[in-house]
């Protein structure tokens, strides 16, 4: 894995609705003194003021792949782009895709994981969502995009938070937590967040993206404590029941117009034979309504901590690094996703832990 | 022995051609090298995306990164054919009469031979182009099938349809077929005459090089590890026929593949940059170049019959001679 990444060229694709700050933060990636070269694919030139001839135009085109699974859809023009920069690759150390305002990111995500002249010259990066503080409750009630954007998003900048009160920012941001309970969320305004917080972030790369952030999968955990306290406050109270399991079902947030959910799952050592069967079968049948699955699996007989993630039905594992004296042997398990039944994959998870 | 004059140049070769006897090579920067009496080079687009072989007219069609189309003829000769703005020139095609055709994001264009240019707009991305050998006629791959043109007379397109995304289109050399590679692993073809459909599948990769043998009698496709050569002599083509695999190797995969002008016999380029040829008639392979920098990206034999020009996407290019 690691010869195949010093050569494989990291994609980073930015999602946002129209006006949330897109194309700001691409001047900036252009722009900015950072030492590194950006190749970027835009849907429309537009207002990128800066004259690169690294810029592509490219058309989105979704295409369904022809075998018989309606999720597995991929960008056939990023395919053809890619191609066509990654026979120059001296060029640039890095692709940037920006997406249109309405995109589903899920195809753009798949195409690095499905295309095999794709996947073999570049990985995803990470997924970063742009969302306009003012706009986002209105976004969120006429468009399934938007929440899409934000519960797929590994990075999410939460702009132009000037023109927002606190009270509506801390509900904003609680939002987009309901949502998306793994995603990092920067506060900005004029998309000032720092390059290196949404640029070459490993996001995929679970292993490194755990080494980034130890308390990956961790920081949520103790937001679903928070919510144990004040679960009638906020959104998160979905986690708390199926933490407690009193309900059957995950449920959509209380916040209005939020479909997506998260389920979150903990346990101990998983019997390998158990538990790959599992995640298999889970990811086959529940794929269309799972955006993303991240998690952290301790296997029994396994000196190392095993990674997982997935974007509906494709699924990638592999291992991290050697458990450390004393830490606990502990798989935890986060789907984002709709429709999901919480109750169902707790038990089902829990039913795979070694004897 | 068969012998090698190799060309080491840095890039990925898009295009190894026979212009005027001299081999050519098209690179992914735009530069056109050729071994004229030496090493010389010429510059077209600016990143090279596209390039056709226009034998009836002795020259290289070529679009890029730049939005042009240029011609390419012998002895360093470049021309601009035609620009299509700040979009990439993404497929190029040459037809009877002088006619090329190019296509930019969903638009195909035509251009005749007296620089009058038509455009044909598609609901979709236009992803591959090619003429038919017969009559002003040219076919579009796109997203669920194939479009065909009729760019001299007015009138309605004809629609062939077949779902998944087709990427790139040949007529057989008889104009009876039409074949799309797919972005799945297979091809997919049309009897012109009926409609009636071919699938061709199997490939563990995806079929990125196709080649007709002399007249037509077999179309020859990379996208495993052998040549897969499908059968077309008769009125249904390879319904129902199984392809011949010609030269397998368990290691590598074919890349590229270049029919002989006049013999069955295919010149078939790896993903380690090995290149032999092989006749279909016993499946005898000899050797002509050992692996080198990287996978055979374009392959063409000259009109003696005596040489092939080979590419690939490492830069290590050649001229392999036959005779010697």
């Amino acid at each position: 894995m690691s010869d195949a990444q010093t050569t494989q060229i990291p994609v980073t694709v930015l999602t946002g609705y129209l006006g949330a700050g897109k194309t700001t933060l691409l001047n900036r990636i252009l722009s900015e003194n950072h030492g590194k070269r950006y190749a970027v694919i835009v849907n429309e030139f537009g207002e990128i003021g800066i004259d690169n001839e690294l810029i592509v135009e490219s058309d989105e085109e979704i295409y369904e792949m022809n075998n018989g699974c309606v999720c597995c859809t991929v960008r056939g023009d990023l395919i053809r782009v890619v191609e066509g920069l990654m026979r120059r690759p001296g060029r640039f150390d890095a692709i940037v895709v920006e997406t249109t305002g309405l995109a589903d990111p899920v195809p753009v995500a798949q195409t690095f994981f499905m295309d095999d002249d794709v996947r073999s010259k570049t990985r995803l990066d990470a997924v970063v969502a742009l969302v306009d503080a003012k706009h986002l409750p209105l976004r969120l009630k006429d468009s399934r995009e938007a929440e899409d954007q934000i519960a797929f998003a590994d990075v999410v900048v939460l702009n132009k938070t000037d023109l927002v009160t606190p009270e509506e920012l801390a509900k904003v941001e609680a939002t987009i937590r309901a949502i998306n309970p793994a995603a990092r969320i920067h506060r900005t305004t004029r998309a000032g967040v720092a390059l290196s917080e949404v640029l070459d972030r490993g996001a995929f790369d679970l292993a490194r993206a755990l080494e980034n952030d130890p308390h990956f999968l961790e920081a949520h955990d103790e937001h679903d404590h928070h919510d144990h306290d004040h679960h009638d406050h906020d959104g998160h109270d979905h986690h708390h029941h199926d933490h407690d399991g009193h309900h059957h079902h995950a449920h959509a947030s209380d916040i209005h117009d939020v479909t997506v959910q998260s389920v979150s799952l903990r346990g101990g050592e998983m019997d390998p034979k158990k538990f790959f069967p599992w995640i298999e079968k889970i990811t086959q049948m529940e794929g269309p309504n799972i955006l993303r699955l991240k998690g952290i699996i301790a296997l029994k007989g396994d000196d190392e901590r095993y990674v997982i993630q997935g974007v509906h039905m494709i699924i990638e594992g592999d291992h991290q690094r050697a458990w450390k004296d004393g830490e606990k042997h502990e798989s935890r398990l986060v789907f984002i996703g709709r429709e999901l039944d919480g109750e169902r994959l707790k038990k089902s998870f829990e039913a795979c832990q070694a004897a | 022995m068969p012998t090698v004059a190799p060309l080491d140049l840095e890039g990925h070769c898009i295009a190894a051609v026979f212009l005027g006897d001299v081999p050519h090579f098209a690179l992914a920067d735009g530069a056109i090298h050729r071994l004229d009496h030496g090493h010389k080079t010429v510059p077209a687009n600016d990143g090279l995306l596209a390039a056709f072989h226009d034998g009836a007219n002795d020259r290289l069609i070529t679009g890029g990164e730049d939005g042009k189309v240029f011609a390419v003829k012998a002895g360093g000769e470049v021309a601009e054919l035609a620009s299509a703005g700040r979009k990439w020139i993404t497929s190029v095609a040459a037809g009877p009469q002088g006619a090329i055709a190019f296509a930019s994001g969903k638009t195909a264009y035509v251009r005749f031979a007296d620089g009058k240019t038509k455009e044909f707009a598609h609901p979709r991305s236009v992803e591959g182009l090619a003429f038919s050998p017969k009559g002003m006629r040219f076919g579009v791959a796109r997203y669920n099938g194939a479009t065909l043109h009729f760019p001299a007379a007015e009138g309605k397109p004809v629609e062939l349809e077949w779902a998944g995304a087709h990427t790139g289109i040949t007529f057989s050399p008889d104009g009876a077929f039409l074949v799309t590679t797919m972005q799945e692993n297979a091809l997919h073809g049309w009897k012109l005459a009926d409609g009636k459909h071919m699938r061709m599948s199997g490939y563990p990769g995806k079929v990125k090089s196709l080649s007709w043998s002399a007249k037509g009698k077999w179309l020859a496709s990379s996208g495993a590890p052998a040549a897969i050569v499908w059968p077309f002599s008769s009125k249904d083509g390879p319904m129902g026929k199984a392809p011949l695999e010609l030269g397998t190797r368990g290691n590598a995969m074919v890349t590229s593949v270049a029919c002989h002008p006049s013999q069955d016999v295919v010149a078939i380029g790896y993903d380690d940059g090995m290149v032999m040829a092989v006749r279909f008639a016993d499946a005898k392979e000899v050797l002509l170049r050992r692996p080198g920098k990287g996978a055979i990206t374009a392959m063409m034999w000259d009109k003696q019959e005596r040489r092939v020009v080979f590419g690939s996407a490492a830069g290590d290019c050649g001229v392999i001679d036959i005779s010697a």
